[in-house]
């Protein structure tokens, strides 16, 4: 046990250490990618419109804009290496500061709704798989084709009429906790879990209930290539050798669908789960917008419409290193899942 | 006549596909005694196997019993429901299967497994359960049971997972056994161990066993009473010895005949007229070498590693004359794949010299061998027909590829010209050339196969176990093409086999491999009749041979 232990960490270490040559090269290549994008961020962070040229030329001076671009990159790259992001224009505040602020807003949401596309998506492919082209699987095959092709402001604005304007059963729409709630003390960011520590269960109930509704259409999104996954492998699962032995010894209809099918059938939805787990932090901009959601994808949104360099490429930055992460977990959770990988 | 434990009545099963309905069984009638084990003999598709997934209720959800009756004890298999199917399976009648790895769950310990099985029936404690699997593991010989339990089916040979498997079978019992091919991919030897393993439990425990498989060798070692299926029908049932001397029906006097043994010929294996039609190459003397003419292949002190851990083959060195064939044999992980491969080209020696036809060709890397002028006259036939050809090529390119690429022959007359010339010679028929991979039977895929290898008239032929996924007719008949093509076109043929008969039929030499080594060589007959080393005449033991007789009949 303790040597499977030991080979999954230098699995993992071995993929951190891969992965680093990437993250550099996404470094330069979204600095080089901000520098020939049109726009000219001394003349838009110039005080006005009537703003001078000597003011210009001073900002641009400020900025360390007038020097010549490889130059700007070496300067880059030795702030980055002291951990330095650089300062917003925008908000005037460093960007690592930034960021720190808003990451947790973003990933408790996307784990929230990775966690309710989970919960929704294992057992509708599981029923879906049990009956193939039964009715049930037609109906799952519908409920994930509609929400896929409702796009995830669509879905969320639905959302918002329906549960805030004629039910009244949510909160309005507008971050992560109504103006009248105090916050709580902060420890892990995460409001739901902070409030809980805090012994609030008041403040927990709040924030939970602010964050359903964004949650959820944001699931919606990504329940169908999950569903259709689970469903896809539970078939292979079902169809394997291993469960026809299971069903030979008359093992109970649970053990078999469950220990037997499932449980190799997972393995794969671990895979796609860390995928989708990147792609919803990257893109939940949409959902981020529509419930004023104080998060890193909105903020990089605004940064890279104000030609504010320095928080967007903090924020590509910070994907690159998340996507890294999460691809280390999933690996981490794949090798315990499936005795088979550490031999490989 | 004691009890009759199984009984099946005119059993139909019908399978639905794309095309329409398949019958796979049409009427098979059998009865199986307490504690007897029957044979059920049958080539692909004959519905032995369909016949003991009806019996034990796995059918897929395609097949369906369209008629007949299969009482066990008394009771109707097939009209059982929830709580009595379940009592029935595991408990009364079990299954054993081909691909012992794949029949295990890959990520649950086999330990568990075993417990699993054990505690469906018996209302004991998990301590309880694991014990008794500890048990079962010493009953199967498992070495070292304790730390087996803990152990992934990827961590065991395919011979401890059969193992394993039959643990999990008669974990609870059961009172028939339904071995469906379960030394089928299996080494000889470990065929062996595994079968006898088989025959012992089943004798300790009274159990009766049904062996279905397409050894009708291996069926006449274990059973006193074969029963032969063709298309869904029993066609034959008697004991072996009168199965052999005297096979009532024409199939079974086919297959008793393509079944190879210790004797027999390749001219034996077909019937009388396919044997007619190149009577006259076969009868025709080999010409006999001049002296001094230089080897064609020389290897010498051959050797692969690799990445880590030990040489997968070491000081391996063959020479091999123009038209000769030799026979490369050993169990799996022996390195007789891996030796073909380096001679073949397709990976690159980490020592030793390949020398063909006075040229050396080891040092040219294997990724660069196909500009060499050496390529057309090394060709390779793959293990199986089915994976080794593009699913997208028809049998037409297929055989057409090396001609464009080798002999830069372009598209046209030419071309159809020689391809058809190749179909010829292996017997293809050439209203079979436009059609699909998966449009052919497998005999036909092995023929494009063996075509598409000569079609540039190698002088070298490799095989690598070309006949091991195919029938033994269909085998009898590609035997037979192979020599008549080494005798036609003096062709020389590397023959890698785990199959002995076969490759004492075809091969003039032998050489046996042993964990990357050679422990034996010489002359083919005087080796299989004469083994020098323990090890080769443990293999040559274990080859089931129709001739022996019935083991276990004759010790009862």
């Amino acid at each position: 046990m303790m040597t499977g232990f030991g080979a999954t960490v230098a699995r993992a270490g071995r993929r951190l250490l891969s992965s680093l040559p990437a993250l550099f090269g996404v470094l330069v290549f979204t600095f080089l990618l901000m520098r020939v994008l049109p726009g000219d961020p001394a003349v838009f962070f110039a005080s006005g419109p009537n703003a001078g040229k000597e003011e210009i030329e001073q900002i641009r001076k400020q900025m360390g804009l007038d020097k010549s671009v490889p130059e700007q990159l070496v300067f880059y790259l030795s702030d980055i290496g002291r951990g330095n992001l650089g300062r917003s224009m925008m908000t005037g505040q460093p960007v690592l500061k930034d960021l720190r602020e808003r990451l947790p807003a973003s990933l408790e949401l996307t784990f929230t709704a990775l966690l309710i596309a989970l919960i929704a998506a294992v057992p509708l492919g599981v029923v879906a798989a049990l009956k193939p082209g039964s009715l049930v699987d037609h109906g799952v095959r519908l409920f994930c084709a509609l929400g896929v092709c409702v796009p995830t402001f669509v879905s969320g604005l639905l959302l918002i009429y329906v549960f805030y304007y004629l039910l009244g059963l949510a909160p309005d729409p507008t971050g992560r906790i109504d103006v009248f709630t105090s916050l709580p003390p902060q420890r892990t960011g995460f409001l739901s879990i902070d409030f809980l520590l805090a012994g609030d269960i008041e403040g927990w109930w709040a924030a939970c209930k602010q964050l359903i509704l964004p949650a959820v259409s944001m699931a919606l999104f990504v329940i169908a290539p999950l569903a259709r996954i689970t469903r896809a492998s539970m078939l292979v699962s079902l169809g394997s050798d291993f469960v026809r032995t299971a069903r030979s010894v008359g093992l109970s209809w649970q053990k078999v669908v469950v220990t037997y099918a499932l449980r190799n059938a997972i393995l794969p939805v671990i895979t796609i789960a860390g995928i989708v787990f990147s792609t919803m932090l990257g893109a939940n901009v949409l959902v981020e917008k529509v419930f004023s959601w104080p998060g890193v994808a909105s903020y990089a949104l605004d940064a890279l419409l104000s030609s504010d360099y320095a928080p967007v490429q903090g924020f590509v930055l910070l994907m690159a290193s998340l996507f890294v992460m999460v691809n280390l977990v999933v690996d981490i959770c794949y090798g315990i899942a499936d005795p088979r990988v550490s031999i490989g | 006549m004691s009890e009759q434990l199984l009984r099946i009545d005119d059993l139909h099963v019908a399978f639905s596909t794309r095309r329409g309905t398949v019958e796979a069984v049409r009427g098979v009638t059998l009865t199986v005694e307490a504690g007897e084990m029957l044979g059920l003999v049958g080539e692909s598709g004959s519905g032995k196997s369909v016949t003991g997934f009806a019996t034990t209720r796995l059918l897929d959800a395609a097949g369906r019993v369209t008629g007949g009756k299969i009482l066990f004890r008394g009771q109707d298999v097939t009209k059982l429901r929830g709580d009595d199917l379940r009592h029935l399976q595991g408990a009364a009648m079990s299954m054993i299967f081909q691909n012992p790895r794949a029949a295990l769950n890959p990520i649950r310990a086999i330990g568990l497994q075993i417990a699993d099985a054990i505690l469906t029936r018996k209302r004991i404690s998990k301590d309880a359960a694991r014990a008794e699997a500890l048990e079962l593991l010493r009953a199967v010989q498992i070495r070292d049971p304790e730390t087996r339990m803990n152990a992934y089916p990827h961590e065991l040979s395919g011979g401890m997972c059969q193992r394993v498997m039959i643990a999990i079978a008669i974990s609870c019992n059961p009172a028939l056994l339904i071995a469906d091919e379960p030394t089928t991919g299996l080494d000889v030897t470990t065929q062996k161990v595994v079968m006898d393993l088989v025959a012992e439990i089943s004798a300790a425990r009274g159990m009766a066993t049904i062996l279905i498989t397409h050894d009708l060798g291996l069926a006449a070692r274990y059973c006193r009473r074969i029963a032969v299926m063709e298309r869904g029908r029993i066609v034959e049932e008697a004991s072996p010895r009168t199965l052999f001397s005297s096979p009532q029906h024409a199939y079974t006097r086919r297959l008793v005949a393509a079944s190879p043994t210790a004797t027999s010929r390749i001219e034996d294996l077909v019937t009388e007229e396919e044997r007619e039609r190149h009577a006259a190459v076969v009868s025709r003397p080999r010409q006999e070498l001049a002296h001094g003419t230089p080897p064609l292949l020389e290897v010498r002190k051959l050797a692969k590693r690799f990445d880590q851990g030990a040489a997968a083959v070491a000081d391996f060195s063959m020479t091999m004359t123009g038209g000769e064939s030799v026979g490369l044999v050993g169990e799996s992980g022996s390195g007789k794949s891996t030796t073909s491969r380096m001679i073949c080209r397709l990976i690159d020696p980490s020592e030793g010299e390949i020398v063909f036809d006075g040229q050396s060709i080891g040092h040219v890397a294997s990724r660069d061998f196909h500009r060499s002028r050496f390529r057309k006259d090394i060709q390779m036939v793959f293990q199986d027909p089915n994976e080794s050809l593009n699913p997208r090529f028809t049998a037409f390119d297929c055989i057409a590829h090396p001609l464009m690429r080798l002999d830069r022959i372009r598209a046209g007359r030419e071309l159809r010209q020689r391809v058809e010339e190749c179909a010829e010679r292996v017997g293809l028929p050439l209203d079979l050339l436009p059609r699909f991979p998966h449009q052919l039977s497998g005999g036909q895929k092995a023929r494009v196969g063996i075509a598409r290898a000569i079609a540039c008239r190698p002088r070298l032929l490799v095989l690598d176990e070309p006949t091991a996924a195919l029938d033994v007719s269909v085998q009898a008949v590609v035997l037979q093409l192979l020599d008549r093509l080494r005798r036609e076109n003096d062709i020389a043929l590397l023959f890698v086999s785990h199959d002995l008969n076969v490759v004492r039929m075809l091969c003039d030499r032998t050489i046996v491999l042993r964990n990357g080594g050679i422990v034996e060589q010489g002359e083919s007959r005087a080796l299989f009749d004469n083994p020098k080393t323990d090890y080769t005449r443990k293999l040559v033991e274990a080859i089931p041979h129709i001739e022996t007789g019935p083991m276990l009949a004759a010790a009862l």
